[in-house]
């Protein structure tokens, strides 16, 4: 069970609460305004409770939450999208979606991991999972990008690349570090936003760029935190302490300048309000794309280079 | 460390160690192995024909012609996320660096294969299973930088449990470093062999293993992005034998050639002979002059 949905249960019921009385008050000629007042504080008391200060292992909820936006709410949002399908070799990963689109009047690339929403969803796009043919169609549309010299938007949300027989049969390893190789020198800008799970490898693959932005709650790992317990201490439920221990968080990545910028997120998480968390990541990404214009190429991959190859150098 | 050094150092071995720990057992075929017979057999089991997973130190012995260089050597870890669990992360690297007498995970240096001046790296499963942490990305991209303007062929030889969880974020990012760097390499005409060995898998399979122009796979070795027990967890049955080997690669065509570890210098010389942008002189003063220029 997600934690932050366990947690939401007694605010919503507060909520609904509220929502009443105020319906109820309007009805009725007596003042109810000082009740409605002390309940609205008390919800407000207890927001910032649960949602001011929240662990590592709280975000990772917060991150994972079914209502949190998804890639192609993003991608709705844009002001215009034309889908490309497939990989040109084996089928269409869905995944992942991108294709041609309109960011505040400008023409970009987009490309976004998409979990699914209810359970057919989900399944259709291998919960977010994407497989080798996924990263092939991120290699083929930033080639795509590049000729036809429109800057790449990715949102980043997986718990993974898939680790299946099938993906392993077809070079999961392979797929991943050629479209890394790709973004490497691709010549036209990268801005990378980490939505959700920032899952290991299978999202790196899509955020080595020039500038790679996070949402407040959202996390970035090395390991799911499930997974790096299985490997340390060969107990997935230790996944909390993990989580604590891996320094995951958009602040944490920050400090450590493996990200630019964090998009902050209303009280109680992006799910409480898609619409104005959407758009100010929207805003974030075309600011971000308005400062590379004034790059050179040269120039762009020099800072590139030197933002990755600083990371961890002694 | 200079390599007549470090050959010394493997040869006085046998003669301080007990008696007992002269022989060992094959872990395929359990078959009792005289230890001296095995460095000379290249730690091939002579029963079964098993390959042991081998030290850096003779790795690079059984490959270069000489002397190698190191460069890199110096650079040693920090404790960036300040890890503890059992055991703080620091002691674990003093543990590891006493047991396998290296710094890190990878050795990088200068030498000569059959001739042909070649900037190497190798990675050691020894060191903290291989992992690769900020010290192997940094050591990695330093081997390619350093190799391109001096115009020589890159090989690297991996063997890797993947990236290192107690360096977290840090760790994963090398995967990014290294890309980098290959990428700026062979975009500047560089020409980069991998040779994968036993086990090459996670971020080091997901980055610069799988970015070379011809990849090679040690006979018999596991290779793969995912670890064998997660997909098992996940698909909830047994995988066959052959899965993620090297030759199942070659098989779906995800590697160009599988070759045994006897035959593996020879094969290198042939490739280096088709892709080195510097020839070899008769001398092998190639690879000193090379060396020397080295920082």
């Amino acid at each position: 069970m997600n934690t932050i949905v366990e947690r939401e249960k007694g605010l919503l019921e507060l909520e609904q609460r509220i929502t009443e009385l105020k319906a109820h008050a309007a009805q009725q000629p007596v003042d109810m305004s000082a009740e409605i007042r002390a309940l609205e504080s008390k919800y407000a008391q207890i927001q910032r409770e649960i949602f001011g200060t929240m662990t590592a292992w709280q975000r990772v909820n917060m991150a994972r939450h079914p209502k949190r936006p998804l890639g192609s709410d993003y991608i709705a949002a844009l002001d215009r999208f034309d889908e490309l399908h497939g990989d040109r070799h084996f089928r269409d990963d869905r995944a992942i979606v991108g294709g041609f689109a309109k960011l505040r009047g400008r023409r970009i690339v987009a490309i976004a991991q998409d979990k699914g929403r209810d359970t057919k969803d989900k399944v259709l796009r291998n919960f977010g999972m994407p497989s080798p043919e996924g990263y092939r169609k991120v290699i083929r549309l930033v080639q795509l990008a590049e000729r036809v010299n429109l800057p790449v938007v990715t949102f980043v949300d997986t718990s993974g690349a898939d680790p299946g027989i099938g993906s392993e049969e077809r070079a999961q390893g392979e797929a991943i570090a050629q479209s890394l190789y790709q973004l490497a020198g691709t010549r036209v800008p990268i801005v990378a936003t980490v939505i959700g799970e920032g899952g290991s490898g299978g999202a790196l693959a899509l955020a080595l760029g020039d500038r790679v932005l996070m949402l407040e709650h959202s996390v970035y790992s090395v390991a799911s935190p499930e997974g790096a317990a299985a490997i340390l201490w060969g107990d997935a439920a230790r996944a909390e302490e993990a989580a604590t221990r891996l320094k995951l968080t958009a602040d944490d990545l920050l400090g450590f300048g493996i990200i630019d910028e964090i998009v902050p997120e209303p009280l109680g998480g992006a799910h409480r309000d898609p619409e104005s968390t959407i758009a100010r990541v929207l805003d974030a990404v075309d600011a971000a794309l308005t400062a590379q214009d004034a790059l050179d190429v040269d120039e762009r991959l020099e800072r590139r280079y030197r933002k990755f190859r600083r990371i961890g150098s002694v | 460390m200079p390599m007549p050094e470090w050959l010394r150092m493997r040869r006085a071995e046998p003669a301080t160690a007990e008696q007992a720990a002269q022989w060992t057992k094959c872990p395929k075929c359990a078959s009792m192995i005289y230890r001296p017979d095995l460095a000379v057999n290249l730690w091939v089991c002579p029963t079964c024909g098993h390959n042991f997973r081998m030290h850096a130190f003779d790795r690079i012995s059984m490959l270069v012609d000489a002397d190698f260089t190191e460069i890199g050597g110096e650079i040693a870890p920090g404790d960036p996320l300040g890890w503890t669990d059992k055991v703080p992360y620091p002691q674990k690297l003093q543990r590891d660096r006493d047991k396998s007498k290296l710094t890190e995970g990878v050795v990088c240096g200068f030498a000569s294969i059959g001739g042909y001046p070649v900037a190497l790296g190798v990675m050691d499963f020894n060191f903290r299973g291989g992992t690769m942490g900020t010290v192997v990305g940094e050591r990695i991209a330093m081997l390619f930088e350093q190799a391109a303007p001096r115009r020589l062929p890159v090989v690297v030889v991996t063997a890797s449990g993947g990236a290192r969880m107690e360096e977290g974020m840090l760790a994963l990012m090398q995967m990014a470093k290294t890309t980098l760097a290959v990428r700026r390499f062979r975009d500047a005409g560089g020409y980069y062999v991998s040779v994968l060995t036993d086990p090459t898998t996670g971020g080091v399979t997901a980055s610069f293993a799988f970015e070379a122009d011809v990849i090679v796979g040690e006979a018999r070795a596991a290779i793969g992005f995912a670890g064998r027990r997660v997909i098992e967890q996940t698909i909830r049955q047994r995988l066959p034998d052959n899965f993620q080997t090297a030759e199942f690669l070659l098989e779906k065509g995800a590697i160009d050639m599988v070759v045994e570890r006897k035959e593996l210098k020879d094969t290198l010389v042939r490739l280096l002979d088709y892709g080195s942008a510097v020839r070899p002189s008769a001398n092998g003063r190639a690879s000193v002059v090379a060396a020397e220029g080295a920082r």
